[in-house]
This record gives structure tokens, C-alpha cells and sequence, in this order.
């Protein structure tokens, strides 16, 4: 490699490629060139397209022709005259990003106990994971139905005082006022119910992902560390939590996503008032019988397509820090 | 009435949650998914709508008629609707094959789908159908209006485009309006109100007797659009209230004020907690004569099992929301309003005209409500002897108003009806002393819409 490292590039390719087959070479182009067809065809062009769509005006109906620029006006108006909405959502989404964060510990302290072969420790398996197997717009319709209606749901019917609205009640639990904007940001008391719901869900969805890494964890490590002496907490800090690493790294990552792609379980409660995500503003203006209003739910869109890239670009660059370490 | 009337009510939010639901529950009951997403052939099976004469229904019909085969593009999915639609379309005697979509996905795709649709396609009145024709989507039908008798003049106005031409044709209709149980009206001896104030006293005195005076849910921002329509209507009259859904008024007007300061009134003897209620939840509250009256369309009925509840079903009755002002009295009713349009270039124009003409008939109606007796003909020639008594009064009341409106989210631009005048009732709903900071924000949003 060295003798040829000075060699122009061209012919490094040149030799290079003489390595392979021919068939080899056909193989390479088939394996790399799918899955890059489909990664462009099927994320980047319509990727791209949203951007291009969220500068402009469109029904969705008229001919591509109508499309008409209206340069950042859809901007303007999601910013100014719709901040309101806007600023709601990115609330949430914000609070469900700590809230997930949290329900993943927990998640992880579940798995963590149930890995100790206690008693009964299947039947809580099947338990904890039971709503995972349920997708979120069915776990959505069953805590409406069933635990949160207000004239029949399990809670009222539990409750010894009056009933409450879990579905219905956007009011506030707290808010705050930010300077540059008008209504008042908090966290709804539907939102909160709806964030139990979640937590149902997600906890076991974690929990499972953990006893699978759990099993794989050495023993040998487990004993060596007990020999040491260590304590129960020490032995996880500093042990067991540490080896989990590639579990952790994906629970990350599914957690953020869950909390910025969440849109199912609030479309399942007919999107309560307070209860907006980033995902329910894009599709109200893109889907439904009015889906008149594309360049809005693109604008939307892209809104939050720039907090997915910031999140994927911090975690990226400070993985591979990490792994370059 | 049947889920194919609610349906047609849906809000795009609330048809897009209801799908959402309806492919979850799906999940759960496996087979039903495809059913739910699928879009045509497989999903809901192609019906062949001719004649009974199964040995060679094709050529029966191209005989009769002459004009060939045409596709039909149908949301009547659920199963009383699709087989009565499937009845009309062979008394028109034209040979059609008839594409059925499950509701939602119908309207929730519909944009994309008239660009390629059939030759023709099930829709709605109002707005929704101006919106298309204004685009040059659907086509211009006027000529079939020339032989479609029995169908009025108020049909054939909400059959047309902005431009005075007909393209629609309108199948069935069903009112608003105040139901209660005659039973408990009986039993208490209330009697039916007329005025407002006897209205007021009505329900001051129901809610002394210890019943909830007014059934109120507003789970998906659609059903109390019901109250805003008839409140604007009694307070403000018609044309105000066209002209406001058309955007041409400002929402922060006093005479929008005032239809919220009489909602206000109203408020005290609603079932507390409208926003989180299903209509359904609020039907089961009459149904169980804990509350007394119920403002929402005459498809309430179908809440109830036609045959464990058949005695609530037949106790139910309802009445013509009450004068607000003299000046504008009863005179306008909200009865949105079901039918076909045709594509804009249809594969097969003569059968598709064919087609329209035909389901527009007397004997496509008469066929239809002999296997789906819950809705109202447009036609006025139609059988009206099966009627029930609510059928029959809703024909009394549509036939008898002055002014028809359909609904907010078929009266004007869906997208402003749905996430921006629904939200800001839901919001007056549960804060309604913010009425003017929500009217405000109703009016700066109603800015960005063109209302073309």
C-alpha cells in the first residue's frame, strides 16, 4: 500500500477495482446501489421536497402548476400567527422527551429486577410487556375508552370524588410566560393523562431491550465485582451499566424519536385541545378532508425535521467521539 | 341514521382520528385492517351493481341503455348503505361497476383521488363541492338537471357551483335539530319550545326536576359546530352566516360576539365538560333520560341497537332549534346533504351523465330507502309511504325552511373549519370569559386563508 500510495489516483482506483471479479464488482454495485436508491427515492427526494413545498402555496389538488412561491410567508404565518400552536407543540415534545427519558430508567430498574430470577419473574415479564405488543393507536383508544372517559372510564368510576375530564381539560397544571410570545406555554392536564398512557407503554418497551443486554452481560463480570466487594449500586455504576453500552445507545435513540415522532396515542384521542405535537400540526394541515393547506404542513414539517437533524447530529458527533476515545 | 351519515359529517381531523382508531382496533381484530387501509378491489370488493338477473347482467343493461359501462366511486362502506347504494345504481338500469372505499380513506384521500377518479364519484354538498367545481376537477352536469323532476329549487341551488352551474346531484339529506324523549317530555310536562325565552324556562325547569337540560359533546371539534351554525343562523340570519363562512366578515364583530354572549346562557344547562365527550356518550345521557335535549343530526338514532333499545329509538323525537330573533324566526334549518358528482373527463361521459340522471331519479331514492330506511330523499316525487315518523318530519322541516346550510366544515374552507373555528369553540367551551382573546386569534388566522 505504501508504494502506491503515491501513486496518482486514478490508477489506485484502477488497480483496486482489478482486485475484484467481475461478478464481484456487479454484486458490490447491486448491494450499494439498492440501498441507495431507495435511501434517495424514498427519504431524500421527499425530504427534499418538503422543504421546496413548505415555500410555497398548494392545495394538494390543483395542478402542479398552481403550485405557487411564496418564499417564507408560510413561515411568517406559523411563527407569528400560529405561534401559539406552534410553541404548544414544541412544548410537548419537549416535555415528552424528559418524560420518556425518565420512563426509560425506569424501564431500565425493572429489567434490572426482574433479571434477578425473583419469583413469578415471567408473569411480570408479560405483564410489563403486554401493552408493547399493542400499537400506540390502539393504547391510545383503550385508555379512552376504558380508563379516561369521563362518564364511564375505569378512573372516574374508581374515583370517590367528583368526575374529571382526563380527555377534555386543557387547562394548565403550570405554565410560564416567554417574553416573545403571547399565550402562556405549559403542561395540560390532558396531556398529562396521555403522558401515563405513554408511560405504559414505553416502559415495557424498554424494560425488554434491557433484560435482553442484561442477559448478555458476562457473569464472569458480575462475580469479579462482587469479589471486590462491591455494593449492589457500585456493582451497576460502575459494572454493569457500562457493558450495557450498546443497549444504551439505542434506548437513546428510541427514546428521542419516540418523543419527536409521537403522534398515534394523541390522533387516537382525537387531539384533545392542549394535546398538540409537532406531528399532529403536520398532518392537520396535510391530511383530513381539508389537506388544503401543504405548504403549511410542510413548514411544519420542516420545523421539525431541523430538530431530528440536531439531535442526530449532536448524538453522531459525540458517539464517535466517544468511540475515537 | 347510519354510520354512512355520520361519516359524511366527519371533520378531516376527526375522520383522519377515526381512521387512525379504526385501523388500531384493527390491529386487534386482524382481518378488519385491510378493510380499513385497503383501497379498493380487495379491501371492499367491486360490486356489479346491475339488475338481479345474474345470467348476464352486462349485456341486460348495455341494451337497455346504450351508453356502456361506467365506474362509480363510492364511500358508502358500511354494509345497510353499500347494498341499498348498490340497489339505486341498478334501478338507473345503467351497467356500473361501483368502486367502495371505506369512508375515512375516501374522504381523507380524496385530493389525490379526484385527480384519477371514476367517472363518478359519491360527495357532499356545499363548500366542500364549490371548492372542486371552482378547480375545474368535477364537471359540469347542468344539462342533467334538466331531467331530474322532483328535485327543488333549494337542491338545485346547493347543487351548484359558484359559477351558477349544477354539479352535483344530491341522493338524501338529514336535519339538525333538538331531540328529546316525547316519554320524559310527557311524563314532566314540558312543553315544546319555540322563543328562546320559553326555551331558557324549559331548561331552567329541567334542571330544578334534577335532568341535565342539553346533551354536549365536542370529542373531535366537530359536534358543536352543530350549536354555532344554528345560534348564528337564529341570531345573525343566513346570509350573515354565509358571508362569515365565505371569510368575508370579521370574526371580532359584534354580531359574532352576540351569537357567543347567547351561547353564554346556554352554557349553565350543558353537561359539564363538553370537550372530552364522545356524541355518542352524550346520546347514551338521553338515551337514559338523564338529560333532556340533544342539538345534533337525525343519524342520534343510530346510537341506540335497533332492536334491544327499539323502544328509546321510537321515544325519540325532536324540534326546530327556537327563534332567537323575530326577525329571523325558524327560517333557516342545517341539513347537510349527500350525493354523486362527475369527474371532470370522465372515460365514458354519456354513461356517466346516464348514471347521474338516474340515481338523481325517484326510482333510484325509492330503491335505496327500501334497504336503507334511515335517511331522507332529496327527490320530492319519492315514496315517502315507509317513512317513519322522524323521516317524515325531516322531510316537513328541510321542505318547510327557508334556508338550507350544511355544516361548518362543508360551508367553508375545511382546513379553517377544522384548526382554526373548531379550536376556538372548543376553546370558548372550556374558557368562555376568554371569548375575546379567542375571536381575536380566530379572526388574525382567518387572515391567512384565502377562502378561494
Amino acid at each position: 500500500m505504501r508504494a502506491t500510495a503515491a501513486a496518482p489516483p486514478a490508477r489506485r482506483r484502477r488497480r483496486r477495482s482489478t482486485d475484484l471479479s467481475r461478478a464481484d464488482r456487479i454484486w458490490l454495485w447491486v448491494m450499494v446501489g439498492v440501498p441507495a436508491a431507495l435511501h434517495i427515492g424514498l427519504v431524500w427526494i421527499p425530504a427534499s421536497l418538503t422543504v421546496i413545498l413548505s415555500f410555497a402555496e398548494w392545495d394538494n389538488l390543483a395542478p402542479l402548476s398552481d403550485i405557487r412561491d411564496v418564499g417564507f410567508r408560510n413561515y411568517w404565518f406559523i411563527f407569528t400567527v400560529f405561534e401559539g400552536d406552534l410553541f404548544g407543540a414544541l412544548f410537548n415534545n419537549f416535555v415528552l422527551i424528559v418524560w420518556l427519558t425518565i420512563c426509560s430508567a425506569v424501564g431500565m430498574l425493572f429489567a434490572y429486577l426482574l433479571d434477578k430470577n425473583i419469583r413469578g419473574s415471567r408473569i411480570y415479564q408479560s405483564i410489563y410487556y403486554f401493552p408493547v405488543v399493542l400499537s400506540l393507536a390502539v393504547v391510545g383508544f383503550i385508555w379512552k375508552s376504558t380508563m379516561f372517559s369521563r362518564d364511564r372510564g375505569l378512573l372516574n368510576t374508581l374515583w370517590p370524588g367528583g368526575p374529571i375530564d382526563f380527555v377534555g381539560d386543557g387547562t394548565k397544571i403550570f405554565s410560564f410566560d416567554l417574553p416573545f410570545l403571547d399565550p402562556a406555554l405549559g403542561l395540560s392536564k390532558n396531556f398529562a393523562a396521555l403522558l401515563v398512557a405513554m408511560a405504559w407503554r414505553h416502559i415495557g418497551y424498554i424494560m425488554v431491550m434491557y433484560l435482553a443486554g442484561l442477559k448478555a452481560v458476562d457473569h464472569a463480570l458480575r462475580e469479579a465485582a462482587a469479589i471486590d466487594g462491591c455494593n449492589e449500586w457500585q456493582a451497576f455504576r460502575r459494572v454493569i451499566f457500562p457493558s450495557l453500552k450498546p443497549i444504551n445507545v439505542i434506548v437513546v435513540v428510541i427514546t428521542a424519536i419516540e418523543a419527536l415522532r409521537a403522534y398515534d396515542i394523541i390522533a387516537a384521542l382525537n387531539e384533545p385541545r392542549g394535546t398538540d405535537v409537532m406531528g399532529t400540526l403536520v398532518t392537520k394541515s396535510l391530511l383530513g378532508e381539508g389537506g388544503g393547506r401543504v405548504g403549511f404542513g410542510s413548514a411544519y414539517g420542516v420545523v421539525m425535521l431541523l430538530l431530528c437533524l440536531g439531535f442526530i447530529i449532536w448524538y453522531v458527533i459525540n458517539h464517535y467521539r466517544e468511540s475515537e476515545l | 341514521m347510519t354510520d354512512e351519515a355520520k361519516s359524511s359529517l366527519r371533520l378531516p381531523g376527526l375522520s383522519r382520528r377515526n381512521f387512525v382508531v379504526g385501523t388500531g382496533a384493527a390491529a386487534i381484530g386482524g382481518a378488519a385492517l385491510l378493510a380499513a387501509c385497503g383501497d379498493d378491489e380487495e379491501a371492499a370488493p367491486a360490486t356489479t351493481a346491475a339488475p338481479a338477473t345474474t345470467a348476464a347482467p352486462t349485456t341486460t343493461a348495455e341494451a337497455d341503455t346504450g351508453v356502456g359501462t361506467t365506474t362509480l366511486g363510492s364511500n358508502y362502506s358500511d354494509e345497510k348503505p353499500r347494498n341499498a347504494l348498490a340497489a339505486a345504481v341498478a334501478a338507473t338500469g345503467v351497467d356500473t361497476v361501483i368502486n367502495t372505499i371505506d369512508h375515512n380513506t375516501y374522504q381523507e384521500n380524496f385530493n389525490t383521488y379526484i385527480q384519477q377518479p371514476d367517472d363518478v364519484v359519491a360527495w357532499f354538498a356545499g363548500y366542500r363541492m364549490r371548492a372542486f367545481a371552482s378547480k375545474g376537477v368535477v364537471g359540469d352536469i347542468s344539462d342533467v338537471w334538466d331531467n331530474l323532476p322532483g328535485m327543488s329549487e333549494g337542491f338545485r341551488s346547493a347543487a351548484s357551483g359558484l359559477d351558477g352551474k349544477q354539479y352535483f346531484v344530491p341522493l338524501y339529506f338529514y336535519p339538525w335539530a333538538v331531540h328529546y324523549r316525547k316519554s320524559l317530555f310527557a311524563d314532566n310536562g314540558y312543553d315544546i319550545p319555540t322563543t328562546w325565552d320559553d326555551f331558557m324556562v324549559l331548561c331552567e325547569t329541567m334542571a330544578a326536576d334534577g335532568i341535565t337540560p342539553l346533551c354536549a359533546a365536542n370529542d373531535g371539534r366537530w359536534p358543536q359546530m352543530g350549536m354555532f351554525d344554528m345560534l348564528n343562523m337564529r341570531v345573525n340570519g343566513y346570509d350573515f352566516h354565509v358571508s362569515l363562512m365565505g371569510g368575508r366578515e370579521n370574526w371580532e364583530d359584534d354580531r359574532v360576539k352576540s351569537i357567543f354572549s347567547t351561547w353564554e346562557e346556554l352554557l349553565p344547562y350543558y353537561q359539564p365538560d363538553p370537550n372530552g365527550r364522545t356524541w355518542q356518550d352524550a346520546a347514551n345521557a338521553l338515551g337514559d333520560k338523564s338529560a333532556g335535549m340533544y342539538l345534533i343530526g337525525t343519524f342520534l338514532t343510530s346510537n341506540f341497537d335497533g332492536e334491544t333499545q327499539a323502544d328509546i329509538i321510537d321515544d325519540i323525537d325532536f324540534f326546530l332549534f327556537p327563534e332567537v330573533d323575530p326577525a329571523h324566526g325558524q327560517d333557516a334549518i342545517e341539513a347537510p346533504i349527500d350525493g354523486f358528482m362527475m369527474a371532470a373527463e370522465p372515460a365514458n361521459e354519456a354513461g356517466a351523465k346516464a348514471l347521474l340522471t338516474g340515481l338523481g331519479s325517484v326510482e333510484a331514492i325509492d330503491a335505496y330507502l327500501s334497504v336503507d330506511p334511515s335517511v331522507v330523499a332529496a327527490n320530492s316525487n319519492a315514496d315517502t309511504s315507509g317513512y317513519n315518523a322522524l323521516q317524515k318530519k325531516s322531510a316537513e322541516a328541510v321542505s318547510s325552511a327557508k334556508y338550507i346550510s350544511q355544516f361548518l366544515d362543508r360551508d367553508t374552507d375545511p382546513d379553517f373549519a377544522a384548526n382554526v373555528a373548531g379550536v376556538g369553540i372548543a376553546d370558548f367551551l372550556a374558557t368562555p370569559g376568554n371569548i375575546d382573546t379567542i375571536l381575536a386569534d380566530v379572526e388574525a388566522k382567518k387572515q391567512t386563508y384565502t377562502f378561494e
